[in-house]
This record gives C-alpha cells, structure tokens and sequence, in this order.
C-alpha cells in the first residue's frame, strides 16, 4: 500500500498522548500499520523526549481539556518544540476555546489563535459525517503525494473556521478547516486513522517531517 | 462534497459472519478479520458488525475480535449487539470501534442511549432501528429482539416517534433496517426511508433489500439517504463493491474515489 518509511524515520521515538479519550488505539495501530513503534503515555518525560507526538481525541472538549488538566499535562504539551499533531478533538483543543459546551466557551491548549464553534449547515445533517474532499495548501508537507482532492473521514459538528492557520479546507454547508498549522503544531479536524491510503500517507508525510 | 457511503454489514453469530433471509435460517459466510479486510481493501466507505445473538440470548459475547479488526483496517467502523450500559460501549471502543450501535436496549432502556451520548459524545453513537410495516394497521412498529425468532416482539413505537425520541436523546446516526424487504433483495423500501428522512436531521442508513445497483442509486436519489448498508449481495460476489461505486459515479452520485 504505501511505500516503506526510511529506517532512520522508524527509530524515532513516537509517542501518543494518552488524553483518555476512545480512539487512541486506532491511532496507534495505523502508525503500527506504518511499520512504526508507538508508546502511548500520560508521562511528561517520556512525552518530552518523544521526536513526533500525537494528539488524540474524541467526545467533548471540556472532558478532555478536564483529562488533560488532571493530568497535569497542559503546559507540557504547550512547552513542546517537536511536531505536533492533533487529530479530531486533539486539533480543536489546539486553538483558543471552544463553545462544545451548553453552558459557556472551554479554554483550550491556545497554541493556535482560532475558536471551535457549532457548525452552520442549513439544512443538512450533523454531524458532519462520512468522506469528504479536502483542499490543501500546495506547499503543504503534510499533504505531500495526496491527490488535490483526496477525501478523508469525517465525524464532527464542530469546527474551526478557515483563518491564516488553514493548512487545508473542506466544504460542508460551510468552510472550516480541515487541517490547521502553527510552528511545530499540526491539527487535522478528520481522522487519518480511519481515512484509508489517503490517511496513511497523511500520518507517514507527519512522520517524515 | 460530502460522499455517500457504501456500507457492508457482517451478521457476527458465535464468532463467524452469517446471513439471514428476513432475520432467519441464518447461513455461516466466513471469518471476521479476512472479510473486513476485503472489504477495506475493495473500497467499502465503513463496515457494520452485527452480533446478532448477543442482544437475544444474554450472553457476555467474546468481543476480542473487534481488536483484531481495528489493528488491520483504515475505515472506519461500527459495532452492535448486547451493548446494554455505558461499560459495554466503553469497551468496545477502548478495542478500537469507531461506532457502536445499540438497538433493543435502547427499546428497554431509551436513558442508555442520553448515557452513551454524555460519556463518549453524539459521534459515536448509533441508534439501530427494526421497523416492520404492518399492512393490515398501514403503521411502522418498531421490533425488538430481531435476533431470535422466538424472542422478536412488536414494541408500542412507531418507527417516527422513536426517530425523534433517539435524537433528542443524543443519537448521531441511525440505522433503518426495514425488516419487509430484509434479504429479499427487491429493493430498499423507499417510501418508508423516504418518510423517516423528513423527521431525521442525523445521518440516515438505510438497511435492507438491495439486491441490484440500481437499488443503491434509488435510495440515495430518492430517500436522499447518507448511506447504503447491505449484506448478501456483497457477501455472495452478487455486486462487487468496485463495480457498484463505477456505478453510481456515472449516475452522477457523490461517490469516493
């Protein structure tokens, strides 16, 4: 399916922030599926030393910013220099804030300028869910080798609006960004661990970086 | 564009996948972890696993082989049968689920499905849905305990009211299956999906009879549903997945490449 990661990528230490969300072992097994290790972990040192960090998450924003803070965890990842990627949840916990809450906005990581609000759709259905097109910036290494209109898995009804941050749109009664970017720190608002080749060579160029 | 979705849906009895002619005489297919994969490998958009048992009988059904289909496929997919608390759910997504789908506890406990949508989010939860037409009423009822014959009862619902009921409780999708047209291969029952759609603002599957692709493009054209759920005919090489996607992209139907 995709071709092989060079050894040297492979040695590198990966490591999934255990942010007690679901989908974590789905992350890692299709970074396993790259023929990568992975570690997943709540330890600020192994974290630190880690080359790549995943950020997963799905489910609401105030329960995982609540993990997250039990796990005494946010100015460590705020403090991270290595890439950095967000998938889903783990993305709008990048930003500022977000108003997934009934009763006011949650604080988030605030390592990209950017709120999630509720999606404005018409009539269309939320969640905003199956594949759908993504448009990346050409330049972008993340996209690298992905055709322009890929299609990845979607599952969401909330999202982050397109801003300077944008590293990729998609369209769904509205624009939002499908990928977001920021120094060292990538978010995804799809999930590559579900978004077949086009998802593997997502998280490989990550890896790659 | 958002894409419509081909689901297929394996009937998980005792550990092997099986297909039913409306509910019955159920016939072993395969084994689980090959099947998904093809399935994958051929471009299904997301795979449904159905223990059928589980919901009937009471058992605590073996579920280790959803790891084993998280490990080796990339789309997404769901799980359903004997989901009948928060811990059950838990579980099964912890295993690497993306989905799970509760349908006759969600009957015996409508309170489980406002639970799952609080802990894991609306994202994951999937409301599974038995709607029988009734010919001498001209009502939908929704059926419980579909898996064994001599369990499967007529609930007091009707198919809409419990649509709306699911939603306000927190379902992010719902599975219709129209138990009429299951494994009959006639068709998708059009005028029921077609009713549903006008009281659902969730994504609706739509779930029995297809048996032609030109049953998929109906259905979505006519019941403008999000997705397209089957099993016979993609177990028994009747429509293969390639062909059918060809298909509907040259009817001009939002297909993934």
């Amino acid at each position: 399916m995709n071709d092989i990661i060079d050894l040297a990528k492979k040695q590198q230490k990966i490591v999934i922030v255990n942010t007690g969300c679901a989908n974590i072992s789905s992350v890692k097994f299709a970074v396993e599926r790259l023929g990568v290790q992975v570690n997943v972990s709540d330890d600020v040192n192994v974290i630190q030393k880690a080359d790549k960090v995943f950020l997963p998450g799905v489910g609401s924003a105030n329960a995982a910013m609540a993990s997250i803070q039990q796990k005494q965890l946010v100015t460590s990842i705020q403090g991270l220099t290595q890439p950095v990627l967000g998938i889903c949840l783990g993305m709008q916990l990048m930003v500022e804030s977000s108003e997934e809450s009934l009763t006011d906005s949650t604080p988030c990581l605030n390592l990209i300028l950017g709120q999630v609000k509720r999606m404005q759709v018409g009539d269309l259905r939320l969640p905003h869910m199956g594949w759908n097109t993504v448009t990346a910036s050409s330049d972008a290494p993340l996209f690298k080798g992905l055709d322009a209109n890929s299609y990845f898995y979607f599952v969401h009804s909330f999202a982050v609006g397109v801003s300077d941050f944008t590293l990729a749109k998609c369209h769904y009664g509205m624009d939002f960004s499908a990928a977001i970017h920021k120094d060292n720190f990538f978010g995804v608002q799809f999930h590559p661990e579900r978004s077949s080749d086009a998802g593997a060579q997502l998280l490989k160029n990550f890896i790659q970086l | 564009m958002l894409a419509r979705r081909i689901i297929p849906c394996l009937d998980v009895k005792d550990g092997k996948v099986v297909k039913g002619v409306k509910f019955r005489n159920h016939e072993i297919i395969g084994d689980i972890v090959p099947l998904a994969e093809q399935y994958a490998l051929q471009g299904a958009d997301e795979l449904v696993f159905y223990d059928i048992t589980a919901s009937s009988d009471q058992r605590v059904v073996d579920k280790s082989w959803v790891t084993r289909i998280a490990q080796v496929i990339d789309i997404p997919f769901c799980v359903a049968g004997g989901i009948k608390t928060v811990e059950d759910a838990g579980k099964i997504l912890e295993m690497g689920a993306d989905k799970i789908s509760v349908n006759s506890p969600a009957l015996a406990d409508p309170e489980l499905i406002t639970r799952l949508h609080d802990t894991y989010g609306q994202q994951c939860v999937v409301v599974g849905i038995d709607s029988f037409y009734n010919e001498e009423t001209g009502k939908y009822q929704v059926h419980q305990y579909t898996g064994d014959e001599s369990r499967t009862q007529v609930t007091a619902w009707q198919t809409a009211d419990w649509v709306k009921e699911v939603q306000q409780r927190g379902a992010g999708e719902i599975v219709l299956n129209c138990m009429n047209q299951d494994g009959v291969r006639q068709g998708y029952d059009i005028a029921q999906l077609a009713a549903i759609r006008t009281a659902c603002s969730v994504p609706l599957i739509a779930s029995g009879g297809a048996g032609e692709k030109i049953h998929f493009k109906d259905v979505f054209e006519q019941a403008d549903v999000d997705g397209a759920l089957a099993a016979s005919v993609f177990h028994k090489g009747i429509i293969p997945i390639p062909e059918l996607k060809t298909y509907l992209r040259e009817q001009k139907i939002a297909i993934r490449d």
